[in-house]
């Protein structure tokens, strides 16, 4: 079978070592601009499929049915988590440069988990069913990033 | 439905670093080696069909330069696909449905060696409120094995195992990046890496290519003793929000089996593209798998992942098995996307 | 109110390093040396430059390393009279496809010291190099092509026998 020529061993491979950037301004559409603007304004909404169910992050349809989504609706600002993993040590785009949860988090009045990260100290501090709460970043500008990340709920009077 | 057959299989062999050679480079022995087993000369095969992402080595149209390693001259007809290369085949399977071909070449490649694969994966999120987040593949796979960890009789124990037989089977894979003994307990006894997954739950990162000729019925039989006849085939996919799946099965897998006809036979081996070791316990319920079932003799994924590509050599080590007459019957599936977001499940036997 | 979203931008950044591979490192290295190096395809003979390892058109691989003169012959060009983003070569300028002597495939570059207005396809040309502490294993080794005192070359002839090749 045919073998390209190894290299010589004198030297190290050339290589050269680039960023790509790329600065997309995306249409949000309707509804996740609803969704942005809400965040903008400290308030997250989801949104009603026929059947009922609310969905956070907010879609154009149900993704069982492909039907259209309907009303908005405000939830909570706070929610438990389903499922969640634990950084120990963080990559450079992690949105928490210390140990930290990503966790998805049904927000009380949401019937789907919202993926985010969860400010939690300590991994025995993260648990199925915990109750987490928001908390937004000083500024917010209508982006994801509005919310800081989720910390666990001090306040567990309604859980 | 016409029949269709793999009729040959070559892959590279997956490295962490393939450095000092480009795509063209790592691509053209592999396809060389595929047409000389396939028994027909390249002028003979109809089209060619790639799977790639530019991303993963950073050059963009890398795929238009990757075709020096086919050879496109006189024009051939071809076409790519921005996914695992299992889909070019099912674009190619369907082109000879059509009766547009007779046979068709697939390669799929990867080298991402030359950036960051955590964090390129996160481009294939959902753009206006996950991907900006910076979450990595291996975070939102720790999400699914703890649901399925919580959720069901699964533990961190069953991990281990699928990690070391995985990579115990790749001993006899000469062109495996990962293999070698491993017990349970030195596993569990690891740190986690993003908890609850360990190093050992996840695949490597691989630089690779693989390529597969497939051909109809009559050529098939001519060029090949023991074709691998593709029975069925078919892909599902999920929602593309994670927290509106249920994490810790595979509905589309699971379709997918039905619509192949998975259980219409009894299966010899499976060739199961799971990166995480969680992932192989999904697909194996999810394709209803008996516990006699061979999974993974090559080693799967955990021993060599190309992206791109590692789903096509599980269609191309199920067939080489059978083409060999190791086996009869044998199913093999390849994911794309998040969570095992997408799902393709090829069924094959031999005559 | 503010006004509500309908737009975001989502900058994305992503780090890497390239490798050339084998035979794009050998073109590369001979550049430092002042050398053009181009590969020969053992099916079709064809000579290409700059070399990936394989012939294009006959998907065969190519290991023969073949010096390249740097003279050739301009086939096709184009005047450009924008600047373009993030280059120092002001307009306007020559883009030019060049056939060195002894390769069958175009090389681009940039063709200058020649007045607009006499510029044509089959004019001879010849590199003309940056000060030779200035190499690097690049191709902007060479600044751009100069047109040669020589006869025209009859591009018909040359992408004839290209296209029967």
């Amino acid at each position: 079978m045919f073998q390209y020529r190894p290299m010589p061993a004198e030297h190290e491979p050339l290589h050269a070592s680039f960023t790509l950037e790329y600065a997309y301004t995306r249409s949000t559409g309707p509804v996740v601009g609803r969704f942005l603007t809400g965040l903008r304004d400290r308030r997250i909404e989801g949104v009603k499929t026929r059947e009922g169910r609310v969905l956070v992050p907010p879609a154009e349809y149900d993704p069982e049915t492909g039907e259209a989504t309907e009303d908005f609706v405000e939830v909570g600002s706070a929610g438990v988590v389903q499922t969640w993993s634990w950084v120990a040590e963080p990559l450079p785009k992690h949105p928490l440069q210390r140990p930290f949860a990503w966790a998805l988090i049904q927000l009380d009045g949401a019937d789907t988990g919202f993926l985010h990260a969860v400010d939690a100290g300590d991994e025995s501090q993260m648990s199925t069913g915990m109750r987490v709460r928001v908390r937004w970043a000083e500024e917010t500008k209508g982006f994801i990033t509005d919310i800081a990340c989720f910390e666990p709920d001090s306040n567990e009077a309604r859980a | 439905m016409r029949d269709v057959a793999v009729i040959s299989f070559a892959q590279a062999k997956n490295v962490r670093d393939a450095g000092a050679v480009n795509e063209v480079e790592i691509i053209m022995p592999v396809v060389a080696e595929a047409i000389a087993q396939s028994g027909l000369a390249r002028s003979e095969i109809d089209f060619t069909c790639s799977g790639s992402s530019d991303y993963l080595q950073g050059a963009p149209f890398a795929f238009v330069m990757a075709l020096d390693g086919a050879g496109a001259w006189p024009p051939i007809s071809e076409s790519h696909v921005e996914m695992d290369a299992a889909w070019a085949l099912y674009e190619s399977w369907v082109k000879i449905q059509s009766g547009h071909a007779d046979s068709a070449l697939i390669y799929g490649f990867s080298k991402a060696s030359s950036g960051k694969l955590r964090e390129v994966l996160n481009l294939q999120l959902d753009p206006y409120c996950v991907a900006p987040l910076g979450i990595d593949s291996v975070s939102l796979a720790a999400l699914q094995a703890r649901a399925l960890l919580e959720k069901s009789a699964y533990s961190e124990k069953d991990f281990a195992e699928v990690a070391v037989r995985n990579r115990a089977n790749a001993k006899n894979n000469p062109k495996a990046q990962l293999a070698g003994d491993y017990s349970v307990d030195e596993i569990l006894a690891e740190p986690c890496l993003v908890s609850p997954l360990r190093k050992h739950d996840c695949a490597p990162i691989s630089d690779g290519a693989s390529v597969i000729v497939i051909a109809a019925g009559d050529i098939a039989r001519r060029v090949c003793k023991r074709p691998a006849w593709i029975r069925g085939i078919d892909h599902r996919i999920e929602p593309h929000s994670l927290g509106a799946r249920d994490l810790t099965v595979s509905a589309s897998t699971r379709l997918a089996a039905e619509k192949a006809g998975v259980n219409q036979g009894p299966i010899d081996i499976a060739e199961l593209h799971a990166p995480f070791t969680h992932q192989e316990l999904i697909l194996r319920d999810a394709l209803q798998l008996k516990d006699d079932v061979e999974i993974n003799p090559s080693g799967g994924a955990l021993a060599g992942n190309p992206m791109m590509t590692a789903g096509l050599s599980r269609i191309g080590e199920a067939a080489s098995r059978i083409i060999s007459g190791q086996a009869n019957r044998g199913v093999a599936h390849a994911t794309s996307g998040p969570c095992l977001q997408q799902n393709l499940v090829c069924v094959l036997e031999g005559e | 109110m503010s006004e509500p979203i309908t737009q975001i931008v989502t900058p994305t950044s992503l780090d890497y390093t390239f490798t050339a591979g084998g035979a794009t490192e050998r073109f590369l290295r001979g550049l430092k040396d002042g050398k053009i190096l181009g590969q020969r395809c053992p099916k079709c003979q064809l000579v290409i430059v700059p070399a990936r390892g394989a012939c294009a058109r006959c998907g065969v691989p190519t290991e023969d390393d073949v010096e390249l003169a740097d003279t050739g012959t301009m086939t096709t060009y184009t005047i450009v009279h924008i600047p373009v983003p993030g280059s120092d070569v002001k307009p306007p300028f020559v883009a030019a496809t060049i056939f060195l002597d002894g390769a069958d495939i175009g090389l681009f570059h940039l063709v200058h010291e020649v007045s607009l207005d006499k510029i044509r396809p089959g004019m001879r040309v010849k590199a003309s190099w940056k000060p030779q502490e200035d190499w690097g294993f690049s191709l902007t080794n060479i600044r751009y092509f100069v047109p040669l005192d020589e006869p025209d070359v009859d591009v018909t002839e040359l992408e004839r026998r290209i296209a029967h090749a």
